[in-house]
Protein backbone atom coordinates (compact mmCIF):
# COMPACT_ATOMS: atom_id res chain seq x y z
CA UNK A 1 0.00 0.00 0.00
CA UNK A 2 1.66 3.48 -1.31
CA UNK A 3 -1.08 5.47 1.05
CA UNK A 4 1.14 8.58 1.52
CA UNK A 5 -0.12 10.44 4.26
CA UNK A 6 0.32 14.04 3.37
CA UNK A 7 1.90 15.99 6.48
CA UNK A 8 1.29 20.25 6.30
CA UNK A 9 2.16 23.27 8.25
CA UNK A 10 -0.92 21.93 10.64
CA UNK A 11 2.03 18.67 11.61
CA UNK A 12 4.72 20.94 12.43
CA UNK A 13 2.57 23.02 14.58
CA UNK A 14 1.14 19.56 16.56
CA UNK A 15 4.85 18.60 16.44
CA UNK A 16 5.37 21.38 18.37
CA UNK A 17 2.83 21.43 20.53
CA UNK A 18 3.33 17.45 21.52
CA UNK A 19 6.82 18.34 22.15
CA UNK A 20 5.56 21.28 24.79
CA UNK A 21 3.57 18.68 26.22
CA UNK A 22 5.89 15.93 26.21
CA UNK A 23 9.28 17.79 27.99
CA UNK A 24 7.19 19.65 30.60
CA UNK A 25 5.85 16.34 31.29
CA UNK A 26 8.79 15.09 31.73
CA UNK A 27 11.01 18.04 32.71
CA UNK A 28 11.69 16.79 36.38
CA UNK A 29 13.28 13.54 34.93
CA UNK A 30 15.15 15.36 32.27
CA UNK A 31 16.65 17.58 35.26
CA UNK A 32 17.42 14.56 37.71
CA UNK A 33 19.45 12.69 34.18
CA UNK A 34 21.16 16.36 33.97
CA UNK A 35 22.01 16.73 38.06
CA UNK A 36 23.83 13.33 37.61
CA UNK A 37 25.86 14.05 34.45
CA UNK A 38 25.54 18.03 33.65
CA UNK A 39 24.31 20.55 35.54
CA UNK A 40 20.73 19.77 35.85
CA UNK A 41 19.25 22.51 33.50
CA UNK A 42 18.10 20.33 31.14
CA UNK A 43 14.48 20.09 31.36
CA UNK A 44 14.04 23.47 32.56
CA UNK A 45 15.98 24.75 29.15
CA UNK A 46 13.52 22.91 27.31
CA UNK A 47 10.51 23.40 28.35
CA UNK A 48 11.45 27.11 28.30
CA UNK A 49 12.29 26.82 24.70
CA UNK A 50 9.44 25.04 22.98
CA UNK A 51 6.99 26.81 25.63
CA UNK A 52 8.22 30.12 23.60
CA UNK A 53 8.17 27.89 20.11
CA UNK A 54 4.48 27.37 20.64
CA UNK A 55 3.56 30.56 21.45
CA UNK A 56 5.77 31.90 18.11
CA UNK A 57 4.04 29.55 16.16
CA UNK A 58 0.61 30.57 17.15
CA UNK A 59 1.59 34.02 16.28
CA UNK A 60 2.65 33.00 12.38
CA UNK A 61 -0.19 34.14 10.38
CA UNK A 62 -0.42 30.86 7.96
CA UNK A 63 3.61 30.07 7.12
CA UNK A 64 4.61 26.85 4.92
CA UNK A 65 5.61 23.90 7.20
CA UNK A 66 9.59 24.77 6.45
CA UNK A 67 8.83 28.35 7.34
CA UNK A 68 7.37 27.29 10.60
CA UNK A 69 10.54 25.21 11.27
CA UNK A 70 12.63 28.14 10.65
CA UNK A 71 10.79 30.07 12.80
CA UNK A 72 10.65 26.84 15.73
CA UNK A 73 14.54 26.68 15.27
CA UNK A 74 15.21 30.45 15.58
CA UNK A 75 12.85 30.76 18.93
CA UNK A 76 15.08 27.89 20.45
CA UNK A 77 18.17 29.43 19.64
CA UNK A 78 17.28 32.59 20.85
CA UNK A 79 15.21 31.65 24.06
CA UNK A 80 17.36 28.48 25.80
CA UNK A 81 21.06 29.03 25.87
CA UNK A 82 22.94 26.19 26.71
CA UNK A 83 23.83 23.92 24.18
CA UNK A 84 20.66 22.43 23.65
CA UNK A 85 19.46 25.84 22.02
CA UNK A 86 21.89 26.24 19.54
CA UNK A 87 21.63 22.42 18.51
CA UNK A 88 18.24 21.95 18.17
CA UNK A 89 17.56 25.51 16.95
CA UNK A 90 20.36 24.69 13.71
CA UNK A 91 18.37 21.06 13.30
CA UNK A 92 15.20 22.75 13.11
CA UNK A 93 16.38 25.46 10.86
CA UNK A 94 18.34 22.99 8.72
CA UNK A 95 15.36 20.77 7.92
CA UNK A 96 13.11 23.68 7.24
CA UNK A 97 15.18 24.84 4.41
CA UNK A 98 14.67 21.21 2.67
CA UNK A 99 11.01 21.83 2.34
CA UNK A 100 11.41 25.49 0.69
CA UNK A 101 7.95 26.91 0.29
CA UNK A 102 6.03 24.11 -0.15
CA UNK A 103 3.02 23.57 1.55
CA UNK A 104 2.92 20.08 2.35
CA UNK A 105 5.24 17.38 2.39
CA UNK A 106 5.57 13.17 2.16
CA UNK A 107 7.57 10.40 4.57
CA UNK A 108 10.02 10.94 2.04
CA UNK A 109 10.86 14.61 2.49
CA UNK A 110 10.35 14.09 6.03
CA UNK A 111 13.09 11.66 6.04
CA UNK A 112 15.39 14.61 4.49
CA UNK A 113 13.76 17.04 6.66
CA UNK A 114 15.76 14.98 9.77
CA UNK A 115 18.84 13.90 7.95
CA UNK A 116 19.33 17.59 7.57
CA UNK A 117 18.61 17.98 11.61
CA UNK A 118 21.18 15.38 12.40
CA UNK A 119 23.71 16.51 9.99
CA UNK A 120 23.59 19.97 11.36
CA UNK A 121 23.67 19.01 15.04
CA UNK A 122 27.04 16.35 14.33
CA UNK A 123 28.49 19.63 12.48
CA UNK A 124 27.90 22.11 15.03
CA UNK A 125 28.40 19.67 18.11
CA UNK A 126 31.14 17.83 16.22
CA UNK A 127 29.43 14.64 17.81
CA UNK A 128 29.29 11.19 16.11
CA UNK A 129 27.51 7.78 17.77
CA UNK A 130 28.90 6.55 21.10
CA UNK A 131 29.98 10.26 22.77
CA UNK A 132 26.93 10.32 24.57
CA UNK A 133 24.53 12.68 23.21
CA UNK A 134 21.60 13.25 21.80
CA UNK A 135 23.02 11.96 18.23
CA UNK A 136 22.81 8.43 19.93
CA UNK A 137 19.13 9.02 19.67
CA UNK A 138 18.67 10.76 16.60
CA UNK A 139 20.50 9.02 14.04
CA UNK A 140 19.29 5.40 14.44
CA UNK A 141 15.88 7.13 14.31
CA UNK A 142 16.36 8.76 10.79
CA UNK A 143 18.15 5.26 9.40
CA UNK A 144 15.05 3.51 11.20
CA UNK A 145 12.55 5.90 8.80
CA UNK A 146 14.57 5.63 5.75
CA UNK A 147 14.61 1.87 6.04
CA UNK A 148 11.01 1.22 7.04
CA UNK A 149 9.68 4.14 4.43
CA UNK A 150 11.78 2.23 2.13
CA UNK A 151 10.59 -1.34 2.54
CA UNK A 152 7.02 0.05 1.77
CA UNK A 153 5.98 0.44 5.52
CA UNK A 154 3.45 3.13 6.42
CA UNK A 155 4.42 6.39 7.77
CA UNK A 156 2.73 5.82 11.24
CA UNK A 157 4.81 2.12 11.25
CA UNK A 158 7.85 3.78 10.26
CA UNK A 159 7.73 6.45 12.72
CA UNK A 160 7.28 3.98 15.39
CA UNK A 161 10.38 2.31 14.46
CA UNK A 162 11.97 5.66 14.02
CA UNK A 163 10.44 6.24 17.96
CA UNK A 164 12.07 2.47 19.21
CA UNK A 165 15.17 3.04 17.18
CA UNK A 166 15.34 6.49 19.41
CA UNK A 167 14.31 5.17 22.71
CA UNK A 168 16.89 2.44 22.03
CA UNK A 169 19.41 4.68 21.08
CA UNK A 170 18.61 6.50 24.20
CA UNK A 171 19.15 3.26 26.36
CA UNK A 172 22.29 2.54 24.50
CA UNK A 173 24.09 5.57 26.30
CA UNK A 174 23.97 4.32 30.18
CA UNK A 175 26.81 2.86 29.56
CA UNK A 176 28.79 4.90 27.52
CA UNK A 177 31.58 7.28 28.96
CA UNK A 178 30.69 10.95 27.98
CA UNK A 179 33.08 12.87 24.93
CA UNK A 180 31.33 15.80 24.52
CA UNK A 181 29.19 18.54 26.76
CA UNK A 182 29.58 18.74 30.10
CA UNK A 183 29.16 15.41 30.91
CA UNK A 184 32.85 14.05 29.53
CA UNK A 185 34.32 16.28 32.39
CA UNK A 186 33.17 13.38 34.82
CA UNK A 187 35.67 11.03 32.64
CA UNK A 188 34.64 7.35 33.68
CA UNK A 189 32.20 8.75 36.62
CA UNK A 190 29.98 9.46 33.38
CA UNK A 191 29.63 5.42 33.08
CA UNK A 192 26.19 4.00 34.17
CA UNK A 193 23.96 7.27 33.66
CA UNK A 194 21.12 7.80 30.55
CA UNK A 195 22.17 11.14 28.66
CA UNK A 196 19.70 13.76 28.70
CA UNK A 197 20.19 15.18 25.29
CA UNK A 198 19.32 11.53 23.99
CA UNK A 199 16.31 11.23 26.46
CA UNK A 200 14.44 14.54 25.09
CA UNK A 201 15.68 13.32 21.43
CA UNK A 202 13.73 10.24 22.36
CA UNK A 203 10.44 12.23 23.27
CA UNK A 204 10.77 14.55 20.65
CA UNK A 205 10.99 11.32 18.01
CA UNK A 206 7.60 10.16 19.70
CA UNK A 207 6.14 13.37 19.39
CA UNK A 208 6.67 13.63 15.86
CA UNK A 209 4.60 10.12 15.50
CA UNK A 210 1.74 11.57 17.16
CA UNK A 211 1.49 14.90 15.07
CA UNK A 212 1.65 12.74 12.06
CA UNK A 213 -0.65 10.17 13.02
CA UNK A 214 -3.15 13.09 14.09
CA UNK A 215 -3.22 15.04 10.96
CA UNK B 1 16.06 13.10 56.96
CA UNK B 2 18.39 13.87 54.23
CA UNK B 3 15.79 15.36 52.50
CA UNK B 4 14.72 18.23 54.95
CA UNK B 5 18.48 18.90 55.38
CA UNK B 6 18.89 19.49 51.59
CA UNK B 7 15.31 21.92 51.54
CA UNK B 8 16.20 25.41 49.86
CA UNK B 9 16.50 28.50 51.73
CA UNK B 10 16.76 31.35 49.30
CA UNK B 11 15.85 35.24 48.83
CA UNK B 12 13.71 34.78 46.19
CA UNK B 13 10.73 36.38 44.91
CA UNK B 14 10.28 34.08 41.50
CA UNK B 15 13.09 31.73 40.91
CA UNK B 16 12.19 32.07 36.89
CA UNK B 17 12.97 36.57 37.25
CA UNK B 18 16.19 35.42 39.71
CA UNK B 19 18.51 36.34 37.17
CA UNK B 20 16.22 39.76 36.35
CA UNK B 21 15.69 40.98 39.34
CA UNK B 22 19.45 40.42 40.21
CA UNK B 23 20.64 42.23 37.52
CA UNK B 24 18.39 45.71 38.06
CA UNK B 25 19.58 45.57 41.41
CA UNK B 26 23.49 45.70 40.46
CA UNK B 27 22.51 48.34 38.17
CA UNK B 28 20.43 50.12 40.91
CA UNK B 29 23.68 49.18 43.34
CA UNK B 30 26.47 50.64 40.65
CA UNK B 31 24.49 53.15 38.34
CA UNK B 32 28.07 55.50 37.87
CA UNK B 33 29.39 52.66 36.39
CA UNK B 34 26.46 50.47 34.46
CA UNK B 35 23.71 50.52 33.13
CA UNK B 36 20.59 47.19 32.80
CA UNK B 37 19.37 46.64 29.44
CA UNK B 38 16.85 44.61 30.81
CA UNK B 39 15.03 43.96 27.21
CA UNK B 40 18.29 42.39 25.83
CA UNK B 41 19.48 41.11 29.31
CA UNK B 42 22.57 42.42 29.48
CA UNK B 43 24.61 44.92 31.86
CA UNK B 44 26.62 47.63 29.34
CA UNK B 45 29.66 49.92 30.59
CA UNK B 46 28.00 53.37 31.36
CA UNK B 47 29.61 55.24 29.10
CA UNK B 48 29.81 52.69 26.20
CA UNK B 49 30.67 52.59 23.15
CA UNK B 50 33.66 54.48 23.55
CA UNK B 51 35.36 55.35 20.51
CA UNK B 52 38.23 54.52 20.02
CA UNK B 53 38.49 51.51 22.19
CA UNK B 54 38.72 47.80 21.99
CA UNK B 55 35.59 46.73 23.56
CA UNK B 56 35.66 43.29 25.72
CA UNK B 57 32.93 41.21 26.10
CA UNK B 58 31.84 37.75 28.45
CA UNK B 59 29.29 36.01 29.48
CA UNK B 60 27.89 32.97 30.73
CA UNK B 61 25.54 31.34 32.78
CA UNK B 62 24.46 33.03 35.99
CA UNK B 63 25.27 31.92 39.47
CA UNK B 64 29.08 32.78 39.34
CA UNK B 65 28.61 36.28 40.63
CA UNK B 66 30.35 38.61 40.63
CA UNK B 67 31.22 37.20 37.29
CA UNK B 68 30.59 38.83 34.73
CA UNK B 69 27.98 42.03 35.49
CA UNK B 70 30.37 42.55 38.53
CA UNK B 71 33.25 42.85 36.03
CA UNK B 72 31.85 45.81 33.94
CA UNK B 73 33.51 48.72 34.25
CA UNK B 74 36.95 50.91 33.31
CA UNK B 75 39.63 49.12 32.56
CA UNK B 76 37.93 45.54 32.71
CA UNK B 77 34.61 44.77 30.29
CA UNK B 78 32.61 46.66 28.35
CA UNK B 79 29.36 44.35 28.42
CA UNK B 80 28.39 40.83 29.83
CA UNK B 81 25.95 38.83 28.53
CA UNK B 82 24.61 36.64 32.06
CA UNK B 83 22.19 33.68 30.71
CA UNK B 84 19.72 31.72 33.18
CA UNK B 85 21.83 29.90 36.12
CA UNK B 86 24.52 27.67 34.80
CA UNK B 87 22.74 27.94 31.27
CA UNK B 88 24.56 29.38 28.73
CA UNK B 89 22.99 32.80 27.35
CA UNK B 90 21.87 33.30 23.76
CA UNK B 91 23.37 34.78 20.50
CA UNK B 92 20.62 37.63 20.58
CA UNK B 93 22.65 38.84 23.81
CA UNK B 94 25.44 38.64 23.05
CA UNK B 95 25.26 40.23 19.47
CA UNK B 96 23.16 43.36 21.30
CA UNK B 97 26.16 43.69 23.72
CA UNK B 98 28.51 43.82 20.92
CA UNK B 99 26.57 46.68 19.25
CA UNK B 100 26.32 48.26 22.49
CA UNK B 101 30.11 48.23 23.16
CA UNK B 102 31.49 48.76 19.83
CA UNK B 103 33.37 52.11 19.15
CA UNK B 104 34.52 51.30 16.14
CA UNK B 105 38.15 49.37 17.22
CA UNK B 106 36.59 46.07 17.27
CA UNK B 107 34.80 43.94 19.97
CA UNK B 108 36.85 40.90 21.70
CA UNK B 109 34.91 38.17 23.44
CA UNK B 110 36.06 35.98 25.77
CA UNK B 111 34.40 33.10 26.20
CA UNK B 112 35.21 29.95 28.71
CA UNK B 113 34.94 26.37 27.52
CA UNK B 114 31.63 25.00 28.07
CA UNK B 115 29.63 23.87 24.86
CA UNK B 116 26.50 25.47 25.42
CA UNK B 117 28.72 29.18 25.84
CA UNK B 118 31.44 27.97 22.86
CA UNK B 119 27.95 27.46 20.50
CA UNK B 120 26.27 30.14 21.18
CA UNK B 121 29.15 33.01 21.30
CA UNK B 122 29.87 30.90 17.71
CA UNK B 123 26.71 31.71 16.29
CA UNK B 124 26.58 35.43 17.65
CA UNK B 125 29.98 36.37 16.10
CA UNK B 126 28.72 35.48 12.69
CA UNK B 127 25.82 37.29 13.47
CA UNK B 128 28.12 40.12 14.54
CA UNK B 129 30.31 39.60 11.32
CA UNK B 130 26.60 40.13 9.06
CA UNK B 131 26.51 43.30 10.48
CA UNK B 132 30.07 44.50 9.76
CA UNK B 133 31.72 44.17 13.48
CA UNK B 134 35.27 43.29 13.74
CA UNK B 135 34.78 40.21 16.39
CA UNK B 136 37.89 38.28 17.74
CA UNK B 137 37.10 35.21 20.06
CA UNK B 138 39.28 33.37 22.59
CA UNK B 139 37.91 30.21 24.35
CA UNK B 140 39.16 30.42 27.96
CA UNK B 141 39.92 26.56 29.25
CA UNK B 142 42.72 26.64 31.95
CA UNK B 143 41.26 24.19 34.08
CA UNK B 144 43.53 21.02 34.64
CA UNK B 145 41.39 18.55 36.00
CA UNK B 146 39.96 18.13 33.00
CA UNK B 147 41.79 16.22 30.28
CA UNK B 148 42.40 18.02 27.06
CA UNK B 149 41.93 15.02 24.37
CA UNK B 150 39.86 13.79 21.81
CA UNK B 151 37.80 12.04 24.37
CA UNK B 152 36.93 15.37 26.36
CA UNK B 153 35.07 18.77 25.50
CA UNK B 154 38.26 20.17 26.33
CA UNK B 155 39.43 21.73 29.63
CA UNK B 156 36.98 23.84 31.35
CA UNK B 157 37.08 27.93 31.16
CA UNK B 158 37.40 29.05 35.18
CA UNK B 159 39.87 31.41 36.85
CA UNK B 160 42.00 32.43 34.15
CA UNK B 161 38.59 34.07 33.15
CA UNK B 162 38.93 36.95 35.79
CA UNK B 163 42.35 37.79 35.10
CA UNK B 164 41.78 37.53 31.76
CA UNK B 165 39.20 40.20 31.47
CA UNK B 166 40.96 42.41 33.93
CA UNK B 167 44.31 41.96 32.32
CA UNK B 168 43.02 42.52 28.94
CA UNK B 169 40.75 45.46 30.01
CA UNK B 170 43.31 47.06 31.11
CA UNK B 171 45.01 47.18 27.66
CA UNK B 172 42.16 48.06 25.94
CA UNK B 173 41.54 51.21 28.40
CA UNK B 174 45.34 51.89 28.11
CA UNK B 175 44.51 51.97 23.96
CA UNK B 176 45.95 48.65 22.48
CA UNK B 177 44.34 47.63 19.32
CA UNK B 178 42.46 44.72 18.41
CA UNK B 179 45.31 42.39 17.47
CA UNK B 180 46.83 43.28 20.84
CA UNK B 181 43.90 43.15 22.86
CA UNK B 182 43.11 39.71 21.62
CA UNK B 183 47.02 38.54 21.97
CA UNK B 184 47.22 39.89 25.71
CA UNK B 185 43.63 37.01 26.51
CA UNK B 186 45.31 34.22 24.80
CA UNK B 187 48.30 35.33 26.90
CA UNK B 188 46.42 35.09 29.86
CA UNK B 189 44.88 31.66 29.19
CA UNK B 190 48.31 30.02 28.10
CA UNK B 191 49.83 31.18 30.99
CA UNK B 192 47.04 30.10 33.97
CA UNK B 193 46.19 26.63 35.21
CA UNK B 194 43.54 26.34 37.61
CA UNK B 195 42.26 23.89 40.45
CA UNK B 196 38.84 23.32 42.09
CA UNK B 197 37.84 21.57 45.12
CA UNK B 198 34.41 21.90 46.49
CA UNK B 199 33.20 20.84 50.37
CA UNK B 200 29.70 21.01 49.46
CA UNK B 201 27.09 21.12 46.24
CA UNK B 202 25.03 23.93 45.25
CA UNK B 203 21.30 24.45 44.77
CA UNK B 204 20.23 25.94 41.38
CA UNK B 205 16.68 28.13 42.33
CA UNK B 206 14.87 26.73 39.61
CA UNK B 207 15.32 23.01 40.59
CA UNK B 208 15.64 23.96 44.62
CA UNK B 209 17.72 20.53 44.90
CA UNK B 210 21.84 20.70 45.04
CA UNK B 211 22.73 19.33 42.36
CA UNK B 212 25.21 16.13 43.80
CA UNK B 213 25.01 14.69 47.48
CA UNK B 214 28.44 14.49 49.03
CA UNK B 215 28.73 11.85 52.12
CA UNK B 216 29.65 13.23 55.31
CA UNK B 217 33.44 14.02 55.55
CA UNK B 218 33.85 13.64 51.61
CA UNK B 219 35.03 16.55 49.49
CA UNK B 220 34.99 16.84 45.46
CA UNK B 221 38.59 17.51 43.55
CA UNK B 222 38.43 18.82 40.36
CA UNK B 223 34.81 20.57 40.16
CA UNK B 224 34.46 23.10 37.68
CA UNK B 225 31.87 25.85 38.32
CA UNK B 226 28.68 24.68 37.71
CA UNK B 227 28.07 22.49 40.90
CA UNK B 228 28.80 19.43 38.21
CA UNK B 229 30.94 16.45 40.28
CA UNK B 230 34.37 16.62 39.89
CA UNK B 231 36.93 13.95 38.64
CA UNK B 232 37.01 12.09 41.92
CA UNK B 233 35.74 11.64 45.58
CA UNK B 234 38.01 12.01 48.37
CA UNK B 235 38.41 12.00 52.05
CA UNK B 236 38.26 15.19 53.98
CA UNK B 237 41.85 16.21 54.70
CA UNK B 238 43.87 19.18 55.92
CA UNK B 239 43.72 22.52 54.49
CA UNK B 240 47.30 21.87 54.30
CA UNK B 241 47.27 18.39 52.69
CA UNK B 242 44.14 19.86 50.19
CA UNK B 243 46.70 22.40 48.75
CA UNK B 244 49.08 20.15 48.38
CA UNK B 245 47.39 18.59 46.02
CA UNK B 246 45.90 22.20 44.41
CA UNK B 247 49.15 23.32 43.80
CA UNK B 248 50.41 19.85 42.78
CA UNK B 249 48.48 19.71 40.21
CA UNK B 250 48.18 23.25 38.48
CA UNK B 251 52.17 23.78 39.04
CA UNK B 252 52.86 20.62 37.33
CA UNK B 253 50.85 21.32 34.25
CA UNK B 254 52.14 24.98 34.24
CA UNK B 255 55.17 24.04 34.29
CA UNK B 256 56.88 27.87 35.35
CA UNK B 257 60.08 29.01 34.72
CA UNK B 258 62.33 28.32 37.85
CA UNK B 259 62.14 31.83 39.90
CA UNK B 260 59.01 32.57 37.73
CA UNK B 261 57.06 35.49 39.03
CA UNK B 262 53.45 34.34 39.58
CA UNK B 263 49.69 35.96 40.61
CA UNK B 264 48.26 33.41 42.46
CA UNK B 265 44.74 33.61 42.84
CA UNK B 266 42.79 31.89 45.75
CA UNK B 267 38.88 31.86 44.53
CA UNK B 268 35.79 31.39 46.52
CA UNK B 269 33.02 29.25 45.39
CA UNK B 270 30.29 31.38 47.06
CA UNK B 271 29.99 29.76 50.32
CA UNK B 272 33.78 29.61 51.71
CA UNK B 273 34.55 32.44 54.47
CA UNK B 274 37.48 34.65 53.61
CA UNK B 275 38.39 33.45 57.25
CA UNK B 276 39.22 30.16 55.24
CA UNK B 277 40.63 31.61 52.03
CA UNK B 278 43.26 33.88 53.68
CA UNK B 279 44.60 30.24 55.33
CA UNK B 280 44.32 28.60 52.27
CA UNK B 281 46.43 31.62 50.38
CA UNK B 282 48.79 31.11 53.50
CA UNK B 283 49.19 27.67 52.52
CA UNK B 284 49.49 28.25 48.80
CA UNK B 285 52.13 31.53 49.09
CA UNK B 286 54.35 29.14 51.10
CA UNK B 287 54.24 25.95 48.91
CA UNK B 288 54.19 27.57 45.47
CA UNK B 289 57.76 29.21 47.41
CA UNK B 290 58.65 25.78 47.66
CA UNK B 291 57.81 24.64 44.29
CA UNK B 292 60.18 27.39 43.43
CA UNK B 293 58.18 30.14 42.10
CA UNK B 294 57.17 33.77 43.56
CA UNK B 295 54.09 34.71 44.30
CA UNK B 296 54.46 38.80 43.66
CA UNK B 297 50.65 39.42 43.15
CA UNK B 298 47.54 38.09 44.51
CA UNK B 299 43.89 37.82 44.25
CA UNK B 300 42.08 36.40 47.48
CA UNK B 301 37.98 36.46 47.65
CA UNK B 302 35.32 34.86 45.69
CA UNK B 303 35.31 36.02 42.22
CA UNK B 304 33.92 33.30 39.97
CA UNK B 305 31.59 31.15 42.26
CA UNK B 306 29.00 28.60 42.11
CA UNK B 307 26.09 29.42 43.80
CA UNK B 308 26.41 29.09 47.63
CA UNK B 309 29.11 25.79 47.23
CA UNK B 310 31.17 25.92 49.77
CA UNK B 311 34.95 24.98 48.57
CA UNK B 312 37.80 26.85 46.57
CA UNK B 313 39.72 26.67 43.44
CA UNK B 314 43.33 27.88 42.78
CA UNK B 315 44.52 29.77 39.45
CA UNK B 316 48.45 30.81 38.72
CA UNK B 317 48.90 33.06 36.34
CA UNK B 318 52.59 33.23 35.23
CA UNK B 319 53.35 36.87 34.86
CA UNK B 320 55.58 38.87 32.58
CA UNK B 321 55.94 42.99 32.70
CA UNK B 322 53.64 43.42 30.55
CA UNK B 323 50.98 41.58 32.20
CA UNK B 324 51.89 42.70 35.76
CA UNK B 325 51.72 46.43 34.50
CA UNK B 326 48.11 45.42 33.14
CA UNK B 327 47.66 43.74 36.39
CA UNK B 328 48.49 47.02 38.09
CA UNK B 329 46.47 49.38 36.34
CA UNK B 330 43.39 51.20 37.91
CA UNK B 331 40.10 49.21 37.84
CA UNK B 332 36.90 50.58 38.73
CA UNK B 333 34.29 48.01 38.27
CA UNK B 334 31.40 46.95 40.80
CA UNK B 335 33.66 43.71 41.96
CA UNK B 336 36.97 44.68 41.82
CA UNK B 337 38.46 48.24 42.20
CA UNK B 338 41.74 49.68 42.42
CA UNK B 339 44.37 52.56 41.76
CA UNK B 340 41.05 55.18 41.21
Amino acid sequence: MISERVMDAATITSWMREIDVAVRAEKDHLVQLDAAIGDGDHGTNMVRGFEAVVQALDADGGSPPGKLLILAGRTLVSTVGGASGPLWGSALRSGGRVLGDQSSFEGAELVEVLAAALASVKDLGTAAVGDKTMVDALEPAVDALRTRLGQGASLDEALDAAGAAGESGMRSTIPLQARKGRASYLGERSVGHQDPGATSTALILRALQRAARAT
Amino acid sequence: MAVETNQMRKFLNDPARVVKESLAGLAAAHPDLVRYDAAAQIIVRKDAPRRGKVALISGGGSGHEPLHGGFVGHGMLDAACPGEVFTSPVPAQMLAATKAVDGGAGVVHIVKNYTGDVLNFKLAAGDAADEGIKVTSIVIDDDVAVQDSLYTAGRRGVGATVLAEKIAGAAAEGGADLAKVTDTVRQVNERSRSFGVALSSCVPPASGKPIFELPEGQIELGIGIHGEPGRKRAQLASASDIVDVMVEAVVSDLKPKKGAKVLAFVNGMGGTPLLELYLLYAEVDKKLRAAGVEPVRNLVGSYITSLEMAGASLTVLELDEDLTRFWDSPVHTPALRWGV
